[in-house]
């Protein structure tokens, strides 16, 4: 009886002291590397994806990582081959990163019919965990629900309680219009009106002054990308935000404020879910990110590492790559990392965490490099994303 | 022109079978040996989008090489059938040869209506009205309701082909569009090869003359604006069930470049030209994505080359040097 003790707590400390076995993990970036968006994702996220790898300590602890990463052009149907090509030939485990949300949404349901994982943070459709939510899909960083979310509560509380929209007259732009005007109401503010602009819109000046004369508090961006960098180009001309009313960006970017000057960003109103400049930790983090790629870290960028490090975290303890457990272990286990804090991931897919609502500053303001924003507010964890029951997600009924 | 005496030669010589030059023949059945072969190689998603751009260009050759007619807004025929033949898989739930065909029928359609007002113009102008009208294909993709907007429509069902035959896998779906492509370039080389396909080479050599010998040279610009129409939306229906979505990318008008681009690389005189340039471009657009902005450098660079040194395209090139033409 001792004896066969002794033997079997011999053999399992042998177990536990031998050599685990190595796991090999494949993931890929995959998002812009040459178009609008490869600025606030590209390379930078592949670096952020390293640095995850590296400060996880993969190696030490018997995970081989390898990345491979490519350029999706924001076409949905190079990024669906590419995907499709990774999983059934590369056997990459898991996709990373992925913005433009047609793009996404076609990796999205590859990645279901192939049963692996898909962790988004560059895209914004709110579908991803909503009504086309899939049990293989997390959405890390921040959604339109979020921002219109974000923006239009935070906005009201600080007392800008009048609106008028300036929306991109295609699906994307009624949405977060609805999204953000619902947000308004809700909170006791008023929308004074609406404005349609054709997509893609080079002249806003009309749409500007309308919104001017309204004499709304807040004039809402309901557009992206090229459409709100002119726009607010433009509203600096006819001197909007000077002249006292708020222009509030419901997709922007840290990159776009950058391209953009602070002398004609400054005053902007918008929502993100991480900034270098917030707290020691992403501070330190972004120095590094800096050092690297000669740019400080957008929160697409800081979205993969803060997901890789959760995948690879639930890999460590799963001791397995295959995408049902390692999905469980995500959601069951509270997410923890430098960049987003503390945080969940949802039953639906959603990562929440907390939001924050910025300010642009002025080129006065402004104390060096990189330093464009000021915090206005911040929104709560439990606040700052669409309800579990609101999105019709069918994994949670 | 050098390829019409090369084609008087090689039709003198009497190397004809199966009502094709000989070497045309060689070229079909090599083509087909190794499409029937590749799958079993290489990756079959990627071969089912060469061979779907590969259709679309030799759909868009016949207007611009033979008919000499430069479209600038064929993806709105590609596109608009992607769509047509997406939506009626998802919300009707059809077959998919019954998709296909509804999104060719769509823009044979479409391109009865847009053709009808473009070819009262020419040259520049006429690429001008047919840019003009794609645009306007363009919007309404974006703004119809059943479009999807930006998101395109995505997850379309590969349902049972015929209503009997599973084709959920890649490989065996791959079958059924090589099918489709096959017989899209078999019609193509018919039409090409035809009486009326004469007719057309001699408008584009000189319009004036055509009309004096008593063509109506409307008609016949009509006729193959429509054809190629209908085929690049063969092409365009395909390549939605393929990728399973279709999305504001097969209306973009930078669709309509880059099927410009591909006959130009692969020669615009020749009949299987566009499917190198085909094979070219897809390739680089797959393979290359890991270099990110290197791969739009490329393109143009290997367009510039081809511009500069070889302008009737590779095959073109080879087709000179054999002395035969493709």
């Amino acid at each position: 009886m001792k004896l066969k003790t002794l033997i079997t707590a011999t053999a399992l400390g042998l177990i536990m002291a031998g050599p685990v076995m190595a796991i090999d993990v494949k993931i890929g970036v995959l998002n812009d590397r040459s178009g609008v968006y490869a600025d606030l994702s590209g390379e930078g996220s592949v670096i952020a994806a390293q640095m995850a790898i590296e400060d996880f300590g993969a190696a030490e602890k018997g995970i081989n990582v390898e990345i491979v990463s490519a350029d999706h052009q924001n076409k949905p149907d190079v990024a669906s081959t590419i995907a499709r090509q990774w999983y059934d030939q590369d056997g990459v485990d898991a996709i990373f990163d992925v913005p433009t949300s047609s793009a996404a949404l076609a990796v999205h349901e590859i990645t279901r019919e192939k049963d692996k994982i898909f962790i988004n943070s560059g895209a914004a459709a709110s579908e991803i965990t909503g009504t086309q939510c899939s049990p293989n899909t997390v959405h890390w960083t921040y959604d339109t629900w979020a921002l219109a979310n974000g923006t239009g509560s935070a906005m009201v509380q600080t007392g800008a309680d009048t609106w008028y929209f300036l929306t991109a007259d295609y699906a994307f732009g009624h949405a977060l219009e609805r999204d953000t005007m619902a947000v308004v109401e809700a909170m006791g503010g008023e929308v004074l009106g609406t404005v349609r602009h054709p997509f893609p819109g080079q002249d806003f000046s009309s749409f500007l002054l309308q919104a001017q004369a309204s004499g709304a508090k807040v004039i809402g961006l309901a557009n992206a990308g090229g459409d709100t960098v002119n726009a607010i180009k433009q509203a600096a001309e006819f001197g909007i935000t000077q002249g006292g009313q708020a222009l509030a960006g419901l997709l922007i970017f840290i990159t776009d404020v950058d391209a953009l000057g602070l002398q004609t960003a400054q005053g902007l109103v918008l929502t993100e879910s991480f900034y270098w400049d917030l707290n020691d930790e992403t501070r330190e983090w972004s120095a590094r990110f800096q050092e690297r790629r000669n740019a400080k870290p957008t929160m697409v960028q800081a979205g993969v590492y803060a997901g890789v490090l959760h995948y690879l975290k639930a890999i460590e303890a799963t001791q397995s790559t295959d995408a049902d457990t390692v999905m469980a272990e995500m959601k069951a286990t509270p997410t923890s990392d430098p960049l987003f804090g503390e945080g969940e991931v949802r039953a639906d897919g959603r990562k929440v965490h907390d939001m924050y609502l910025f300010r642009v500053k002025s080129p006065e303001e402004s104390t060096g490099e990189w330093d464009y924003y000021e915090l206005v507010a911040t929104i709560p964890a439990d606040s700052a994303f669409r309800p579990l029951a609101d999105g019709g997600c069918e994994l949670v009924q | 022109m050098t390829d019409q005496t090369l084609e008087r030669t090689g039709t003198a010589t009497g190397e004809r079978s199966m009502g094709m030059p000989r070497h045309h023949l060689v070229i079909f059945a090599g083509l087909l040996m190794f499409f029937l072969v590749a799958p079993f190689f290489l990756y079959p998603v990627f071969l089912m989008k060469v061979l779907c751009f590969a259709l679309f260009a030799c759909a868009f050759n016949l207007l611009l090489g033979y008919g000499g007619l430069l479209s600038f807004g064929h993806a709105a025929y590609f596109g608009g059938a992607a769509y047509v033949s997406a939506h009626a898989a998802k919300a009707w739930g059809v077959t998919p040869e019954l998709s296909v065909l509804l999104g060719t029928g769509s823009a044979a359609l479409l391109g009865l209506v847009i053709g009808l007002l473009a070819i009262r113009r020419q040259g520049i102008y006429f690429a001008m009205v047919t840019l003009a009208f794609a645009q306007m294909v363009f919007f309404f993709a974006l703004q119809a309701p059943f479009t999807g907007g930006e998101d395109g429509i995505q997850a379309v069902p590969r349902n049972m082909l015929f209503g009997i035959f599973d084709i959920a896998q890649d490989r065996v779906f791959y079958f059924f569009v090589l099918a489709i492509v096959f017989g899209g370039l078999l019609i193509l080389y018919r039409i090409i090869h035809s009486p009326f396909g004469q007719v057309l080479k001699a408008i584009r050599e000189n319009e004036p003359r055509s009309i004096s010998l008593g063509y109506q040279v409307n008609r016949y610009k009509l006729a193959v604006f429509v054809m190629s129409a209908a085929l690049a939306g063969t092409a365009g229906a395909t390549k939605a069930l393929v990728f399973q979505l279709a999305s504001l990318t097969d209306v973009h008008w930078t669709m309509s470049g880059e099927v410009v681009l591909m006959a130009l690389i692969g020669g615009m005189h020749t009949v299987f030209g566009p499917i190198v340039g085909a094979a070219v471009i897809v390739t680089m657009q797959n393979y290359f994505a890991g270099f990110g902005a290197w791969v739009t450098v490329l393109q143009g660079t290997i367009f510039v080359i081809a511009v500069l040194l070889f302008r009737e395209g590779v095959l073109g090139v080879i087709g000179r040097w054999l002395k035969k033409p493709m």
